[in-house]
């Protein structure tokens, strides 16, 4: 006797239901605590105890929630540049070099001097933020242009150059300009710093102990860019079709090569900003591990936004929450495992979207044909 | 700066690379990219080490990271090849999922000694002047695997008919299909063999050449540059062995370069300012790139490519699953 229910697949005929991608990311990570919340009771520790700490540490109060934001902030121009450089299938692994180098360039304003220090606080910090898309769009054009010259995989060579963006900086930090032998360079004036709300707590006693910064417009008004830039600009149907179909992108007279360093660089740029917002919002220095990995969680969170530009800036919060969270709590290493199993189930459950997956009472014809599948 | 030390420490870290890489060859050659090598290399480096802590075998500890590993690269295949996922983007996900499980499960391993895989001599090989000292003394046994190893997997691949199932598969995955070769099992099979490997170069790391748990500080990179030397070997194990070994040497005397105070008559700037040695440790990533670039170069220039069905899922006649 043939069990009576049984999964029928088929391919998808129709679109998919507008409400679908979102709850597969949704389902996603919540599949992604529950593996999670096994390993680590495996492990012996208590998984709703650890989860409840994650809660309080990042949504608990407006101070808590305002450091999420301030780890979201990275995360979410990190995010688009992956979101930008994916939607050509350009695989861009290097926002964490680009990021790196970004705040290299924002911080040599400060530390060749570029401007005179004296100059008012936005010009200087203008000034940080165009030089540190330079610095990720310049950083962004090595991988791109030997993609395009040389056909050389994109994924290894900005891999690569992350180790090689983050020693760079060691060098400059722990030799020229190293703050009494520390390995960090001396903190900025105040004139290079983003304003932060706890900069108005006088007035606005409540802004108190706040460090939500200015590079979170920075990161919204990106979202906006971007999404303009794919959804509505000629440019970006380009890389939309390039993306989706190579072959007609090349049929309908698109130049590629071009498209791959110019995409590249739009990517680097906004992985560069990220690394300005950085040492200009936060740690007002450069100094080694200013980023814990962002430019790696940020392809997550472009895959877990669908490459949707305004879905990066949910998804970075949520994130960001996680970075908060990890930091507080032993082992580490628990929210990259989080972030892994988030990455593997949402990229399951893309099979939601094509196939058609029912239960089905299976008649008796069937029954034969459900057991060998 | 020894010639005949550098070779030696070359021929020992190189042997990590070279299982490594080999094992993403097998995989790429069936039709699967696995960017996840450094997460199963430091999810096996994890294992392997606290296997042999726990039950006192270093060898039992190596058979259960090449498991553990090959189990974790499971998830890679049934999203790719079951689920027709993006292999880039599973690979990614693997390589986060891996280091992380590493991460959390060998929290404590830290400083802990395990047994370890002691070094031998190859008796008579051993006295041959300078060959001896470099290839056949003092070395892992693993290191002599190594060198059995891919000549092996290039004679098994190329010769032999199994191979030429699994070059098939890679290639042309409807007309193996035709021929009656389950392309689905035998990619499931290759990315579990790939991740058994993968598996071996990370306990070969934290159980014989480099022994210890230092968390991702383990492996450090170098399972990308295994990937990388996929490319640059275009595919053939011997050539992997090649580009391994020699990964290996030089970054033993990059090492060995910040010892001596001259250098062919000049005074080397290490001594003057050690930070220089930043700049030295670029090295092994560049020559990735450097290596990526003519070996895509020469690809292009002889037409060898990947495997024309490299990163492409197959989905056999309508039905997908």
């Amino acid at each position: 006797m043939a069990f009576p229910l049984q999964l029928s697949v088929e391919k998808r005929t129709e679109d998919v239901p507008k409400w679908l991608p979102a709850a597969t990311s949704v389902g996603s990570v919540v599949a992604a605590f529950i593996f999670s919340g096994i390993v680590l009771w495996l492990i012996g520790s208590q998984p709703l105890r650890v989860y409840e700490f994650f809660f309080r540490a990042t949504f608990g109060s407006w101070a808590s929630f305002s450091d999420t934001m301030v780890k979201a902030t990275p995360l979410i121009l990190v995010g688009l540049a992956c979101t930008v450089a994916f939607k050509m299938k350009l695989w861009n692994i290097g926002a964490e070099g680009q990021f790196y180098i970004g705040a290299f360039f924002a911080s040599l304003v400060v530390l060749v001097p570029l401007v005179p220090l004296d100059s008012p606080a936005i010009v200087i910090i203008t000034f940080m933020a165009v030089m540190g898309m330079i610095g990720g769009a310049l950083y962004g054009f090595i991988p791109g242009f030997l993609k395009a010259r040389f056909q050389v995989n994109e994924i290894i060579t900005t891999l690569m150059l992350n180790y090689v963006a983050i020693l760079w900086n060691n060098f400059w930090i722990f030799n020229q300009w190293s703050d009494a032998g520390f390995q960090m360079t001396p903190t900025f004036e105040r004139s290079a710093w983003l304003p932060r709300l706890s900069d108005y707590a006088r007035q606005y006693p409540a802004f108190s102990g706040i460090t939500l910064h200015l590079g979170v417009l920075f990161g919204l008004v990106a979202a906006v860019v971007v999404w303009w830039v794919l959804q509505r600009s000629r440019w970006g149907y380009e890389i939309r079709l390039i993306g989706d179909n190579p072959n007609a992108a090349r049929y309908a007279g698109i130049n590629i090569a071009r498209n791959i360093i110019l995409v590249m660089m739009f990517s680097g740029a906004l992985a560069g900003l990220a690394g300005m917002s950085e040492v200009s919002g936060v740690v007002h220095r450069l100094q080694e591990r200013i980023s814990p990995g962002y430019g790696f969680t940020g392809i997550i969170v472009a895959w877990l936004a669908k490459l949707n530009p305004f879905g990066v800036v949910l998804v970075s919060i949520l994130f960001g929450a996680l970075i908060v969270a990890g930091r507080e709590v032993q082992p580490s290493g628990i929210a990259q495992m989080i972030q892994g199993f988030v990455l593997f189930a949402v990229i399951s459950s893309d099979v939601l979207l094509r196939y058609k997956i029912r239960i089905v009472r299976t008649t008796s014809s069937e029954s034969t044909a459900g057991e060998a599948a | 700066m020894n010639l005949e030390v550098i070779l030696h420490a070359g021929l020992a870290t190189g042997t990590i690379l070279l299982f490594a890489s080999i094992g993403e060859i097998l995989a790429e050659r069936s039709g699967i990219l696995n960017l996840g090598v450094e997460g199963m290399m430091l999810f096996g480096a994890m294992a392997g080490f606290s296997v042999s802590l726990a039950t006192g075998n270093a060898w039992f500890g190596l058979a259960m990271a090449m498991l553990a590993a090959g189990a974790l690269s499971l998830a890679h295949g049934l999203v790719t090849i079951s689920f027709q996922a993006d292999q880039v983007v599973s690979g990614l996900s693997l390589t986060f999922l891996g280091t992380g499980l590493a991460l959390v499960l060998g929290n404590g391993l830290t400083g802990q000694n395990a047994a370890l895989i002691p070094n031998y001599d190859i008796a008579g090989l051993a006295s041959i002047p300078f060959v001896g000292p470099v290839f056949f003394k003092d070395h892992s046994p693993l290191v002599y695997v190594g060198y059995l190893f891919a000549p092996l997997t290039w004679y098994y691949i190329e010769k032999t008919r199994p191979g030429m199932h699994l070059r098939a598969v890679g290639e042309k995955p409807v007309a193996a299909d035709t021929m009656g070769v389950n392309v689905y099992r035998l990619r499931y099979f290759y990315v579990f063999i790939g991740g058994c490997l993968a598996g071996l170069a990370g306990a070969t790391i934290s159980l014989s050449v480099s022994p210890g748990w230092y968390s991702a500080q383990t492996t450090s990179g170098q399972g990308w540059i295994a990937i990388g030397l996929v490319i640059f070997a275009q595919w053939n194990p011997l050539r992997a062995a090649l580009g391994a070994y020699l990964f290996g040497a030089l970054r033993r005397a990059i090492l060995d370069l910040q010892g001596p105070r001259m250098i062919l008559g000049f005074t080397n700037p290490l001594f003057i300012n050690s930070n220089f040695g930043f700049f030295l440790q670029m090295a092994p990533y560049l020559l990735t790139i450097l290596a990526l670039v003519i070996g895509s170069r020469a690809a292009m220039r002889k037409r060898i490519g990947a495997p024309a069905a490299l990163g492409e899922p197959y989905v056999r006649g309508e039905r997908g699953l």
